[in-house]
């Protein structure tokens, strides 16, 4: 049998994006791959899927966690434009993505697709520690990037004029109480990559397309968290995860003027 | 055994989830009551992030936000287990906990808000309640958690008791006649569970005191985030 060479997943983007994406193929970098690198291998019959969208944040999440404890499992790109009815038969209270399906049994939320993950697959990359009372850190910053980073990013790129340099300065301001949260740490968990990180990291890959919008650049203002980003991008879970930031780029600019702006 | 301090609120239905969980699990806890139109230095040492109760202090160490310290609790003492321990029944409970925290909002908007806005989080609040009704409760036993209350049921308490209580200060009604039937019935029993009932904020006291704060938040300058601008 032929070995399936793992593609990364910015290469098989097109070079303009146009939307909506149809497609719901699994994509070649879903996971079936056939490397000999050491993979837990699923129980007789067990199906693990993915329904997610290329340059979400959340999506992304959902990656890593699955790549990080080497788990196969099938990607389907998603059009959010023209829902289908698989994802609505699976998420039918938000209609969103990402979804895990595991055995025909979904999971929905990414940080709570993440737990999963992680307590389903004990074996490899705890991806929260074990001291409760840590958990209970990972917790509470993995929701302060919910609450605040998600929104004070969309605020930085949809907005002009005074209110974009309000955004800005807001957005700087929770990058940096997350900077002073890492400290001198490699990752947020400390030494090893984990829950915190997995909730943070997949912004990096718009803060590209945040920057240009608004006009500034983050690593000057946060050098340290950049310092961190780039750390995170040296695992190959992460780096299979993310897409290219020109890519998004690309999609925002297309959102943009479909919406008029 | 290190010391567990509650710094919480009497009217907040995020300072009695906790207090539920620590009474179902039986921890030993020293209550702090804060004035939330003027925080101790201690809270905003303790949670600088959000300024907010409740927090959980366990032997100096703060845990903030009232559903990650319920999950350390879980961890901290395993006996009367406030989530299943089957992976899938877990992120199905986590599931209904963030629905509560995130539709949940549309409730309290209605109490922040009037005209338009107010209208507008009439309708999310019934949507939110249809979703509840429907998928969240269908199929149920007596509660969430089966034969005795679990962590979704203390999610959602706040429904059981202040949710009739923005009813009648703000005359928006959303469960009334014979709307919602799953829902009235695990209101009924979840506010007859004896831990619950003995834990619940005076209504009386309640009314009198979210009727003025609502005077507060339409008339002066309040943030969702900071509260009362002035009080920061």
């Amino acid at each position: 049998m032929m070995r399936r060479r793992r593609r990364r997943m910015t290469t098989r983007l097109p070079t303009t994006c146009s939307l909506p994406i149809t497609t719901t193929e699994p994509r070649p970098d879903s996971g079936l791959i056939t490397s000999t690198r050491n993979q837990e291998l699923p129980p007789m019959a067990e199906t693990l899927t993915l329904l997610d969208y290329w340059p979400s944040m959340f999506g992304m999440r959902c990656r890593i966690a699955l790549r990080e404890k080497d788990i196969k499992f099938e990607y389907q790109e998603q059009d959010l434009w023209s829902k289908s009815p698989l994802l609505l038969e699976m998420n039918p209270i938000y209609k969103k993505i990402p979804v895990l399906i595991h055995n025909g049994k979904p999971i929905c939320e990414s940080l709570i697709i993440v737990e999963y993950i992680d307590e389903t697959w004990k074996g490899k990359a705890p991806l929260l520690p074990s001291d409760p009372y840590e958990r209970a850190q990972a917790r509470f910053w993995a929701d302060y990037v919910d609450k605040k980073i998600y929104e004070g990013g969309r605020n930085v790129w949809s907005t002009t004029g005074e209110d974009q340099g309000e955004a800005k300065k807001e957005y700087i301001e929770r990058l940096k109480v997350l900077e002073g949260v890492l400290g001198d740490k490699p990752f947020f968990g400390g030494d090893s990559f984990g829950f915190t990180d997995i909730a943070l990291i997949p912004y990096y890959s718009w803060f590209y397309s945040y920057e240009i919008c608004a006009n500034f650049s983050i690593e000057a203002e946060c050098p340290k968290l950049i310092s961190w980003a780039k750390r995170c991008m040296e695992k190959e879970s992460v780096s299979e995860s993310l897409p290219d930031p020109e890519k998004i780029y690309m999609l925002l600019l297309e959102l943009k003027k479909k919406a008029g702006k | 055994m290190e010391t567990v301090k509650l710094y919480g609120a009497w009217p907040s239905p995020y300072s009695c989830r906790v207090i539920w969980a620590l009474k179902l699990k039986g921890i030993p806890f020293e209550y702090i009551e804060e004035d939330l139109y003027n925080k101790s230095p201690q809270l905003l040492q303790y949670n600088p992030v959000y300024n907010k109760i409740p927090v959980l202090v366990h032997g100096g160490r703060p845990i903030c936000e009232s559903m990650v310290i319920l999950e350390y609790l879980d961890e901290k003492w395993p006996q009367q287990p406030l989530l299943p321990t089957d992976p899938y029944e877990r992120a199905e409970a986590r599931f209904w906990v963030k629905f509560a925290e995130d539709k949940g909002l549309s409730i309290r908007m209605i109490y922040r808000t009037e005209g338009e806005k107010q209208e507008k989080a009439r309708r999310d609040a019934l949507e939110m309640l249809t979703i509840l009704e429907e998928h969240g409760l269908n199929g149920k036993k007596k509660f969430f958690g089966g034969d005795n209350i679990n962590i979704v049921d203390i999610a959602f308490g706040w429904i059981a008791h202040w949710m009739g209580v923005i009813e009648e200060i703000t005359g928006v009604k959303l469960v009334e006649g014979n709307k919602f039937p799953l829902l009235k019935a695990w209101m009924h029993n979840f506010k007859e569970v004896s831990l619950i009932n003995e834990n619940l904020p005076n209504r009386e006291k309640m009314v009198a005191f979210f009727r003025t704060r609502r005077s507060l938040i339409l008339s002066a300058a309040w943030h969702p985030d900071f509260g009362f601008i002035s009080r920061r």
